[in-house]
């Protein structure tokens, strides 16, 4: 089923009209939550009153932290197994939009702690450890890509790397679960439904929504660009070699 | 007559070159007790001071003096061909990557083990409590040095790669770090010394896998 994606002109001829149409759809979708968030969400004062409105992009972005990475993994797997070009291509494409949605978490986390917990930043704290984790992993693949001097050897470093790193990941749930934890239990996903009212919960899931397909656009365009450069590459190769 | 191993020729080689001049094997011990002995002096020498941050303080400097030899560890193989060859042998690759790997880590990882209750002595850490933490830098060191040894086979074709090493091991050390910090408190060992040996040993599985599948990369 999934090769039927791997194709690059089928990808190129997707892309092109989905990329733009989902970048305008995320965008709208984020301005609209942040609208909800900053004029029409009521204040909460027992989350610190006004402070709690960065939970609109400190949570989504940390989902998209936490699911660009299983993306690079996945795409890293998927590329080391059956050596599907666009696989590799999302992978390099995805790491730097998650390196930035992964400092994005970090910021508003500190942001959002100064107030609430009197400190930008704690290191007890499992879950900030490990998105700081996931945040070093992520320029050490760029890194790596970067420091080889083919597009193969890159390929092939970026995925051994991508997949040990995500091997660490049940390591880091479990630490999770180990350390007394100072953030508050999840409030969204849980067995008896969302502990959130609606009118938190509603702008929260639409502008993750907003988000997930801002970065689906901006992996799109990414990879469009590398497919660019890559047909280049062959014109000047032709070029070089006709004389 | 038949050729020597190729794991036992990897053992002998990194011994070797240990002991080859050039002091090899003591540039790690140099640079740990180094770093350790930097200490004091920035954050002041009151001894209970040091005294709660003596174990920490030896995890650190060991994880930093794993990565200072880390460069070399397959780079000169691949520069002299002798990578090209193991990738050639009937044993399989991954098997040399962690001979070479224990070898390294003989020569220049076990000796800081066996320095850390000298170190820890002068750093104040309670007598009684120095062999325990021997056991934890012994477990965790080897869990450096596999990861290290992973991040050294990747970056093992990069000119200069000493910087990239580091970047590329330090978050893999993070839950060795701690675990082995839990375990080396006064009174805390217990079952954080089982954490400890459990990551070790996941590294042990991992580890030469991830190296092996890098130093096929290398030599291609």
């Amino acid at each position: 089923m999934i090769s039927i994606f791997a194709n690059p002109h089928r990808f190129m001829a997707l892309s092109r009209w989905l990329a733009p149409a989902c970048l305008v759809i995320g965008v709208v979708l984020i301005a609209w939550s942040v609208w909800q968030a900053l004029w029409i969400v009521p204040q909460d004062d027992y989350q610190g009153g006004d402070i709690m409105r960065a939970m609109f992009i400190h949570v989504p972005s940390a989902w998209l932290a936490m699911g660009s990475y299983m993306g690079l993994a996945l795409a890293s797997f998927v590329w080391f197994i059956w050596r599907h070009e666009l696989a590799d291509m999302a992978a390099k494409s995805i790491a730097p939009i998650g390196a930035g949605y992964t400092a994005m978490c970090l910021a508003t986390g500190a942001i959002w702690g100064k107030p609430t917990w009197g400190t930008w930043w704690l290191w007890d704290d499992a879950r900030m450890m490990s998105v700081l984790l996931m945040f070093f992993l992520f320029l050490g693949y760029m890194a790596l890509r970067a420091a080889m001097d083919t597009r193969q050897k890159a390929a092939r470093a970026g995925a051994i790397l991508a997949m040990v790193g995500a091997v660490n990941v049940p390591l880091i749930k479990f630490s999770v679960d180990i350390w007394a934890s100072i953030h508050q239990g999840a409030s969204v996903i849980r067995m008896d439904g969302p502990a959130m009212p609606a009118v938190y919960l509603t702008p929260l899931l639409i502008g993750a929504l907003g988000h997930l397909i801002f970065f689906g656009a901006l992996t799109m365009i990414l990879m469009r660009a590398e497919v660019w450069q890559r047909r280049g590459d062959v014109i000047m190769a032709r070029k070089l070699a006709g004389g | 007559m038949r050729s020597p191993s190729p794991i036992r020729a990897a053992f002998r080689q990194a011994l070797a070159e240990a002991w080859a001049g050039g002091a090899g094997a003591l540039l790690p011990i140099g640079f740990f007790a180094g770093a350790a002995m930097l200490v004091p002096f920035t954050v002041g020498s009151e001894a209970n001071q040091l005294a709660a941050i003596g174990t920490g303080v030896l995890w650190v400097a060991l994880a930093l003096a794993s990565l200072v030899s880390m460069e070399r560890l397959f780079q000169a193989d691949l520069e002299d061909g002798t990578l090209e060859l193991w990738a050639q042998e009937d044993c399989p690759l991954f098997l040399i990557a962690t001979a070479k790997i224990l070898a390294h880590w003989t020569v220049s990882g076990l000796p800081l083990v066996l320095l850390t209750p000298l170190i820890g002595i002068t750093l104040q850490v309670p007598a009684d409590q120095l062999l325990p933490a021997m056991l934890a830098y012994g477990l965790g060191g080897l869990a450096f040095f596999f990861w290290g040894g992973v991040a050294g086979a990747l970056a093992a074709s990069v000119p200069r790669g000493g910087l990239l090493i580091a970047l590329l091991a330090l978050p893999l050390f993070v839950p060795t770090a701690i675990f082995g910090a839990l375990a080396a408190e006064p009174g805390a060992a217990g079952p954080n010394i089982l954490f400890l040996a459990a990551s070790t040993l996941f590294a042990l599985a991992v580890a030469p896998f991830a190296a092996s599948a890098a130093l096929r990369l290398a030599v291609d």
